[in-house]
Parts: structure tokens; C-alpha cells; sequence
């Protein structure tokens, strides 16, 4: 995103520097330093409102939703109707209240257990395409990077927990530590699966595999990545410590659990973080099962538009319909969070634990096998039988960034065979350097 | 212009490189214990920072999964847990102190001579705006070479020669099964020892 943001920024500087100077391309040359500076900003203060105004929106939603399962209306009043401005009365509820430090606390991680977890939240973002191509920073492992860095969310609560100087707080950062770090192994044995369909570990390239019809998304892939993603929706809901997996804040028997000593603003942090990494895990399952910033019908090719050539106006204004697509479908998964929520009681401790150690991780390492088989005997998914449009080939948008078919790399025996049929038609002259300079491909099939 | 002049990659490097140190003096330095893991885990994150800023991102992952996620739940499980009163808030000896500050030092000693016996790395790289990490970002090579195809020498064409260059499947299976082994033997060792009811009491 940093490049689209950038050409329109030297547009921009183009078109203003035009009115004063004669010849603005002197004055802001290509590849301008402070163009590259102020395009990083502008990421920087778009990412830090998806964690902000997202938590405004969805706790209003968490509200009217659960209002309305309750059968309530939910707040109604403040800023006219359906109370929209709720969130934002309760924010300055939240900054006008007293900012307390326990006696017994360690004053400098309690004060620093709510920024890690909003940090650890945030660069999750960082790494998360919004659409093809427009993404913080384009890592070649990104969704390595995502799991990462939302194991790290955790260090929040245990640091508040401990440095809180409370037992209510201790117990409850135990509790979350000891359901986080078991979660992590079944939501990595799910997150495989689309890794080993696209052969990538990049979610753009991932997100682009599955353009075309929604047949072509990975949870219709096979019966094996369908029942994967219900795995996954499960441990992301208990590594983001949403109920029924919310033990660790249970308010029955913990009063607050760790957040117990918080007030104010730092409070708020730790929730902000907590709706920014839903988020997170839900466009994670959006771009990894449901096709990313593509719709179900690829509406542009049907049009006859695709391929590159559409200059740089129409390629963003594609893209901008796939960042559209892209949060429907992440806030479609955080709906589904809350009515889970608002549904299910709370479950005890033993059971968080026997959920996921006797039957996620099973399951997930059955179904993960399951899938991995249908893939090396070149089983037909569901796509491949019904004259669809085929995976790979088609994007709905634009913009064309990865090679559709990975180009397969021959392995020694394969070009043993390459070369002598070779020798017997033409002289086989295939040289070390040549092989070098051979454009990598992302996990090309073996 | 001042900031255009700055060499970035320098700037990054060297604020990576300070945040790394000067959390791992932290460590020493501190005597709680919850503390030292903190700055731990900071020292650890600014070190992956460094492999981020060399483009070696799936290093740079690992680097946060395993020693950053790993050094935490060692805190959670290992230390706050069984740690008593002399452990949570620790006081070092000063003969503790000599003898690491010796033994440290003299690591540290012969790294950095070694460090500058190198000659490619004391002297900056002629050719380093050709310089393209694109390479080094992919994992298809090494992931390949731990499952027995190495992916850069396909071009020995006799079996005897392939034969030495098919990858490190060996090292990794052996490291698996110990893994496997120790796993084992920790579930063994922690297991809850179950009550044997005599007949008679």
C-alpha cells in the first residue's frame, strides 16, 4: 500500500507545487525521501484507527448485538438514534476517570502491560492485507509473522496480572497464559492447511489463489478445510479470550481477573487490544477461507475486465472495492464472535483445557492430514469439477502482483531425465548461472 | 537535505542494535525477576528487529516465535510458579560478578577478534546498491533441503554426487525423535503419581 500511497502523495505534491513553481519535478523529484516518510504515516495512522475507531464501532455492536439476543434494544438514546454514540460517551467516561496504582504494584510494568498488549495487537495489522497488495509492510511470511505476534499478545495480560499485586489479577493472567499457549497448537495445525493448498506462506499470494468464484475459496476446497475453519473460528475466539473461553476475566469468581486493578484509560487499552486482535483473527480466517478482499462472484471479469493494463486510477479503485470486501467479511467473523458470546455460557477452566488438548487438536491434526493427502494424490476439489472459473488464473481485481501458476522447479531426478531427453534433440546447455538467475517461485510445487 | 543524507539502514541498524544492548544490560542489572524477563524479551524482539532489517523475515519470525513466545511461557510456567521469596527478587554476589564478567568477557574477546579477522566484513561491500535480499527472503530452499531435496545444486547429474547433497533429512529426523524422546520423558517425569489403595489399610 505503501507505493500506491506514495504515487498519489507525489501526484498530489505535483499538482500543488504546480501552482507556485514552473517545474515541480525539480522541486520534488521521483522517489521524493519525505514522499516515502509521510505514505509510512499515513499507514501508521490508518492502522492505529482500524484498532481505535474499530473497537468504537464494535463495542457499540457488542452492545445493540447482545441487547437484541438479551431480546433488549440495546443502547438508543445517545447521539440520536440506535445509540451510535454510546462508545464514544463511555470513551470520555473512561479518560475523565481516576487513574489508579495499587500500593503492592510494580508501578513500571503496571504501567506498561497495556501498551504491549495494543502494540503486540497492532503490528498483528501491520502484516495483514487489506486488499491485493495494500498491506503495512509485505512480509514474505506474513502469516508466520501474524501467529507470531499475537502469541506475544499475551505478555500483556500476564505482565498486568503479576504487576498488579493482586491474587484475583494473578490468577486470572495464569488462566490466560495456560489457554493462549494451549490454543496456539491446534490454530497452527489449521492455519497449515491453506499454507500447503497455496504452497505460500505470503497472504497475499494466498489471497489471490482463491480469486474467481467462491468455489474457489479454501473453505470449499475439500470436506477437510471445511471442518477445518469451524477448528480455527474456535481457537482464534480462545487465543483472543472471548467467551465462552473468557476465564481469565471471569467476573463470577475472579471480580475482574487481570484487569482487576485497572481503571481509566489503561483499561481501555487492554480492550482495544482485545477487539483489534479479533480483528485480526477474523480477517486472518476471511483471507485464509473465504477468498480475502475477493467477492463471491468475480464481478470484474464478468464485465471482461482483467489483466494490468488499466492505469493507476481504476487499479486503486478495484483495490478499494477488495478492502471493502475484505472488512465485510472480517466483521461478518467478529459478529459471529459476539453472538457466541451472547450464546454460550462461560466454560470452566478443566473443560477450556479438555476442549482443546482431547478434541481441537485431534481433530485439527486428523483433519490436517486428511487434507494434506487429498493434495499429493491430486485429489479434485469441488471447483475442479464443476466448470468454474479456474483458481489462479483469474483476479477480481486489476491488479496483477503474483505469477498465477508457480512455476515447477524440477527436482534432480527430473532433469536427469530433462537432459538426457535433451541430448538425443538438442544440445542441453542449462549452466549453473543461468539455473541462479531462473526467477524463484514461493513453494513451487515439487 | 539532513535527513535525506542519513544512511537509514545504518540509523535502524544501530538503534536495533542499542535497544538489544542496552535491555540485555537491563537484565543484568535488574534483580526482580518478572523484570529480567521483560527486558529478556526486549532484547530478544530487538534482535529480531535486526534479522527484519537484513530481510531475513522468516528468521525474524522464528526469532519471535521460539525465543521471545518461548522465553515467556519459561517465565510464566518455570519461574512464577515454583520461584520462591530468595528467587523473585535476586541479589548477585560480587565473587558471581568476577566470575561472569570473566567468563563473559573472554567470550566476548574472542568473538570480536574473530569477528575482525574477516576481512569481507571490516570493509563496506563495493557493490552494495546491486545488493537484492529478494533471494534471501524465500523459504522454499531451506524448507526443501529439511526434507531432503536441496534446491540450489540441481545440477549434479550422477547419483554419486547427488548422493552427498540431499539435504539435512537425517539431522532433522534425529533431532525430531530426541525432541520426541524429551517430550516423552517430561510427561513421564511430571506425570501425577497415581494412589495405589492397599487391601488391607
Amino acid at each position: 500500500m505503501g507505493k500506491a500511497i506514495n504515487q498519489l502523495l507525489e501526484a498530489g505534491y505535483h499538482w500543488l507545487a504546480a501552482w507556485f513553481v514552473e517545474n515541480p519535478q525539480a522541486l520534488f523529484p521521483e522517489s521524493c525521501w519525505s514522499g516515502y516518510v509521510l505514505a509510512a504515516l499515513i499507514q501508521c495512522a490508518l492502522l492505529l484507527n482500524v484498532v481505535a475507531v474499530g473497537a468504537l464501532l464494535f463495542i457499540w455492536m457488542e452492545r445493540k448485538i447482545s441487547g437484541r439476543i438479551q431480546d433488549r434494544l440495546g443502547p438508543t438514546r445517545v447521539g440520536g438514534r440506535f445509540g451510535w454514540l454510546q462508545t464514544l460517551a463511555d470513551g470520555l467516561k473512561l479518560i475523565a476517570k481516576e487513574d489508579l496504582i495499587p500500593q503492592d504494584a510494580d508501578a513500571f510494568l503496571f504501567r506498561l502491560a497495556p501498551y504491549l498488549g495494543f502494540a503486540a495487537s497492532f503490528m498483528a495489522l501491520l502484516a495483514l492485507p487489506f486488499s491485493n497488495g495494500w498491506v503495512g509492510w509485505e512480509v514474505n511470511v506474513s502469516l508466520f509473522f501474524i501467529l507470531a505476534v499475537m502469541g506475544l499478545e499475551v505478555f500483556s495480560p500476564i505482565l498486568a496480572g503479576y504487576a498488579s499485586g493482586s491474587k484475583w489479577a494473578l490468577f486470572g493472567a495464569i488462566r490466560e497464559a495456560a489457554q493462549v499457549v494451549s490454543y496456539e497448537v491446534p490454530m497452527g495445525m489449521c492455519v497449515v492447511v491453506p499454507v500447503v493448498l497455496c504452497g505460500s506462506m505470503n497472504l497475499l499470494t494466498i489471497g489471490n489463489a482463491q480469486a474467481g468464484l467462491f468455489t474457489n475459496w479454501y473453505i470449499f476446497h475439500d470436506p477437510f478445510t471445511f471442518c477445518i475453519f469451524w477448528i480455527y473460528f474456535t481457537c482464534a475466539i480462545a487465543s483472543v479470550n472471548r467467551a465462552p473461553f473468557d476465564l481469565a476475566e471471569a467476573e463470577s469468581e475472579l471480580v475482574a481477573g487481570f484487569h482487576t486493578e485497572y481503571s481509566g484509560l489503561r483499561w481501555s487499552f487492554f480492550f482495544m487490544a482485545e477487539y483489534g486482535s479479533m480483528f485480526a483473527v477474523s480477517g486472518l480466517a476471511a483471507i485464509l477461507f473465504f477468498g480475502g478482499w475477493h467477492g463471491p462472484f468475480p464481478i470484474f471479469y464478468g464485465l471482461g475486465v482483467s489483466g494490468g493494463d488499466f492505469g493507476w486510477w481504476p487499479m486503486q479503485l478495484a483495490n478499494a472495492a477488495g478492502c471493502v470486501n475484505f472488512i465485510l467479511k472480517a466483521v461478518v467473523g467478529v459478529t459471529v464472535m459476539m453472538w457466541v458470546r451472547w450464546t454460550l455460557p462461560r466454560l470452566r477452566i478443566d473443560q477450556v483445557i479438555t476442549t482443546c488438548l482431547k478434541y481441537c487438536t485431534p481433530l485439527a491434526a486428523g483433519l490436517f492430514l486428511g487434507a494434506v493427502i487429498l493434495k499429493a494424490v491430486h485429489f479434485p476439489s469441488i471447483n475442479d469439477l464443476a466448470p468454474a472459473v479456474r483458481p489462479g488464473e483469474v483476479r477480481e481485481s486489476w491488479v496483477l502482483l503474483e505469477a498465477p501458476a508457480p512455476v515447477v522447479e524440477k527436482g534432480p531426478v527430473e532433469k536427469e531425465h530433462a537432459q538426457s531427453e535433451h541430448a538425443r534433440n538438442l544440445p542441453p546447455i542449462v549452466s549453473e548461472k543461468q539455473l541462479a538467475a531462473s526467477p524463484q517461485t514461493e513453494g513451487g510445487s515439487l | 537535505m539532513l535527513l535525506a543524507a542519513i544512511n537509514w539502514h545504518s540509523f535502524f541498524f544501530l538503534f536495533f542494535a542499542l535497544l538489544a544492548c542496552g535491555f540485555a544490560v537491563g537484565v543484568l542489572v535488574s534483580t526482580n525477576i518478572v523484570r529480567m524477563a521483560f527486558y529478556l524479551v526486549m532484547s530478544l524482539s530487538a534482535t529480531a528487529g535486526l534479522f527484519f532489517l537484513a530481510g531475513a523475515e522468516f528468521v525474524g519470525a522464528m526469532q519471535l516465535m521460539i525465543y521471545v513466545g518461548g522465553t515467556m511461557v519459561l517465565l510464566i510456567f518455570g519461574v512464577m510458579l515454583t520461584a520462591r521469596e530468595r528467587f523473585i527478587d535476586m541479589q548477585t554476589p560480587g565473587g558471581q560478578w568476577v566470575l561472569a564478567a570473566a567468563a563473559g568477557g573472554l567470550f566476548f574477546f574472542i568473538l570480536v577478534v574473530n569477528a575482525f579477522q574477516v576481512p569481507d566484513w571490516s570493509t563496506p561491500n563495493p557493490h552494495q546498491d546491486q545488493l537484492s535480499i529478494a533471494e534471501s527472503k524465500t523459504t522454499t530452499q531451506i524448507g526443501a533441503a529439511f526434507v531432503g531435496v536441496r534446491l540450489d545444486r540441481p545440477e549434479a547429474d550422477n547419483a554419486t554426487q547427488r548422493a552427498g547433497m540431499s539435504g539435512y533429512l537425517l539431522p532433522f529426523e534425529i533431532v525430531s525423535v530426541h525432541l520426541l524422546v524429551v517430550l516423552i520423558g517430561a510427561a513421564y517425569l511430571a506425570r501425577a503419581k497415581r494412589r495405589v489403595d492397599q487391601p488391607g489399610s
